[in-house]
């Protein structure tokens, strides 16, 4: 039977306790909605399994801890919570999320991070196809998806803006075709190397110049502290950047 | 290159009416007057000109004639004149056509097949100037039956939005029309008790006022979906195609891309926004449903979801799958649908007209008794209030119309809306153009338009007999078909004249 236990710590921030062995998503995700209306901040989650849109509907200044594996569309549509999975999360986690982050001590499926509007995604492991696709931007307001391990094909597809970075830590390499195909903004950073053909025909490679240095330091840096392993290692080894090589890729193909 | 395109229009000026006042140069945005000073006249460069008639009507003397160029080619059935003009365009550029609006071509319209029923004798007909009648309608699902216990209504009925006519604005994105056409739409829809759809373009912030009159898209390329634009809209619209393109995403080109638009938008500025053909997250029926529920989910189960499709082939399967995925409107868009930017092969040749794929859905949400759980919207080429009456008759809960609203504010269909130059200032995002829309005035004469379709509406149900529009909804027999084979009258599931 499900159960929720509310605590209270010290510093009055109060935390609720919830085993979700067995409920369906929507009851879970109605039951989280009505502890946060009732004042609860921090959420922690247990036997998670495979429920949908958790973090969705919840407001900007909440923390939920999950243990287990969540449902697809993780954080879909998030506006501002911080979301720490210990596990591994589905298909089209933080879909067209506009603000928060979501941490994952694991892996994620496909489709991560599809249409990010802000906010960040750190990610321990590998991810599947097509993540990182059309990601936006404006000004300041800038996503990031942080990728521990390596991705699959048609990563940073139709990409309008954002970052996302390939660590390639572990021991499979880049092996992802099509990478940022369409791309027409942002930027895509990946440690190690990938052949000219698995890249798509819109990006180029380019060098690091030193912003983009220090913009993967951060990542790196922030990387490390969720999940440990020594900055300085990472960014011992090389990175290139990749970028749409027109802002119009397309311009030309239509009759006047 | 040296090109062989011949001119589309020719202008011819009546020298002794123009006084040289010099309102066509400053009206066409193609620059097709040109003011000689030396000899104080004015030259019309015709070959520019896209028919788009903003110079005769502001041109004070009426000196102005804008017609289809007069020479021609060798008549050929086959070979048109349009036709050969398209190879040298294509030959000149090797681009892909680029058009607007919606398709052009003499496609059958099944409206001008379908005649209205009226009362005789035996029902009597309705009066509407002094009697009440009903245009109102909800849209959002209807539960299979509903409990009543001590006297109150105990089974919890999916949300429902009211409209007090059964026409609604289409989606037509901001970035393709002007922020003053959208306000203006927005506006004729909040004075009519209405709905306007901002497309999948987003939403900007300083229309948001309008929240009761709105409903947003989600379409693949996800524009301007944040959490406000999903929580304030009246429903939010998965749009999965355009009866002007299906199958392809949306498309704007990056001549209309500008800083306000990259904004809502959060696209790089001047560059091309082609949508995704599909949505990533969306590879299946089970995933649409998906969707369905992430934005239920993310408006708490308080807003209706719809679904758009084009009006394709199987659009009857297609449309009961959205229904059982959890769907509570459906929206089919036919092949005379409009849009800012299509690639002509493809708005001319793909799809079906909404008549047959409205009649077809309809049928098949009936046959399997989920008819009731989705409202149904048509969209695709509206062009009065008695297509309106056949499309609910045909069982549309609503329609949505675009063109005509477009065509109200000043809208000649001169097809050039990909270009970003519209001297209407409706589909553009030049600042000087786009000023020309007034919205206080075009929204005026929207209004006007709808209000004179209501009372045509109106008066063809009292007409009927009828008098609520729900009443006609699905009530095929008040339809007889005229000059069509047996199986389109199948298809229609309606009889024919006389039977």
């Amino acid at each position: 039977m499900s159960q929720v236990t509310v605590q209270k710590s010290d510093s009055n921030v109060r935390s609720a306790l919830i085993d979700a062995t067995g409920m369906y998503y929507r009851d879970l995700n109605a039951l989280l909605r009505s502890l946060v209306a009732d004042g609860i901040t921090v959420l922690r989650l247990e036997n998670v399994c495979g429920q949908r849109y958790i973090a969705t509907d919840l407001p900007g200044d909440i923390r939920i801890e999950i243990h287990g594996t969540p449902g697809n569309d993780l954080s879909a549509f998030m506006d501002g919570p911080q979301v720490t999975v210990h596990g591994n999360v589905q298909d089209a986690a933080g879909n067209t999320m506009n603000f928060g982050k979501i941490i994952v001590n694991g892996r994620a499926g496909d489709v991560l991070g599809m249409s990010m509007r802000g906010g960040s995604i750190f990610v321990r492991d590998n991810v599947g196809y097509r993540c990182a696709i059309h990601m936006k931007q404006y000004a300041e307001i800038r996503p990031t998806l942080v990728i521990g391990g390596t991705a699959q094909d048609f990563f940073g597809e139709y990409m309008a803006g954002g970052v996302a970075i390939l660590l390639g830590l572990g021991d499979v390499p880049h092996n992802a075709k099509f990478i940022g195909t369409g791309m027409h903004g942002g930027a895509i950073y990946i440690r190690g190397t990938v052949k000219p053909y698995q890249l798509g025909r819109e990006v180029g490679i380019l060098e690091m110049e030193p912003a983009d240095t220090e913009l993967v330091r951060q990542a790196v840096e922030e990387y490390v502290s969720h999940f440990g392993g020594s900055a300085e290692e990472i960014l011992s080894a090389p990175f290139i950047k990749l970028s749409p090589v027109s802002s119009r890729p397309y311009g030309k193909m239509y009759a006047p | 290159m040296k090109t062989y395109v011949q001119p589309d229009f020719e202008v011819v000026r009546d020298k002794d009416k123009c006084i040289r006042c010099r309102v066509c140069e400053r009206q066409c945005g193609w620059d097709v007057h040109e003011y000689d000073s030396e000899d104080d006249l004015m030259i019309d460069w015709g070959e520019k000109c896209v028919g788009c008639q903003r110079c005769t009507v502001f041109c004070p003397t009426h000196a102005l004639t804008v017609r289809s160029y007069s020479g021609n080619y060798r008549p050929n059935a086959n070979w048109t004149d349009d036709r050969i003009r398209d190879l040298y365009k294509q030959s000149e550029s090797g681009g892909v056509l680029l058009t607007g609006m919606g398709c052009d071509r003499p496609l059958k319209v099944y409206w001008d097949h379908l005649l209205v029923n009226a009362s005789q004798v035996t029902n009597p007909s309705i009066d509407p100037l002094r009697e009440p009648m009903e245009v109102a309608t909800y849209i959002g699902g209807k539960p299979d039956s509903i409990q009543i216990k001590d006297g109150k209504l105990a089974t919890r009925i999916p949300p429902q939005v009211r409209i007090d006519i059964p026409i609604i604005f289409s989606a037509i994105s901001y970035g393709a029309i002007s922020y003053q056409t959208q306000e203006s739409l927005m506006r004729a829809a909040s004075e009519l008790g209405t709905l306007c759809n901002t497309g999948e373009g987003g939403w900007p912030d300083s229309l948001r006022k309008y929240e009761g009159n709105t409903i947003v898209q989600c379409a693949s390329g996800r524009y301007g979906v944040d959490k406000e634009y999903l929580k304030r809209a009246q429903f939010v619209e998965i749009k999965i195609g355009q009866g002007a393109k299906p199958g392809i995403g949306g498309h704007l080109p990056g001549e209309k891309v500008t800083d306000a638009v990259s904004k809502t938008r959060m696209i790089p500025v001047g560059t091309d926004a082609i949508s995704p053909a599909p949505h990533h997250d969306i590879y299946s029926i089970e995933d649409l449903s998906q969707l369905i529920h992430a934005l239920k989910e993310a408006t708490n189960y308080e807003k209706p979801i719809s679904v758009k499709i084009a009006a394709v082939h199987n659009a009857a399967a297609i449309a009961s799958g959205i229904v059982r995925a959890g769907a509570d409107i459906v929206a089919i868009d036919g092949i005379r649908g409009g849009t800012g930017a299509a690639p002509k092969a493809t708005r001319d040749n793909v799809g079906i007209p909404i008549e047959l794929a409205l009649a077809a859905v309809d049928t098949r949400l009936r046959e399997e008794g989920i008819r009731n759980r989705c409202s149904v919207l048509a969209a695709g080429g509206f062009r009065n209030s008695a297509d309106i009456v056949k499309a609910i008759a045909l069982g549309a809960d609503a329609v949505y119309i675009g063109t005509p609203a477009l065509v109200a504010m000043g809208c000649a269909l001169c097809q050039k809306c990909y270009t970003g130059v519209c001297n209407w200032g409706i589909c553009t995002q030049d600042p000087y153009l786009a000023k020309r829309i007034n919205p206080e005035l075009a929204a005026e004469r929207v209004v006007n338009l709808i209000h004179g379709w209501t009372h045509e509406i109106k008066e063809m149900l009292g007409g009927l007999g009828v008098n609520a529009i729900e009443s006609l909804r699905g009530n095929r027999l008040h339809l007889r078909g005229i000059d069509l084979q047996q199986w389109e009258l199948d298809v229609l599931g309606v009889r024919g004249a006389g039977t």
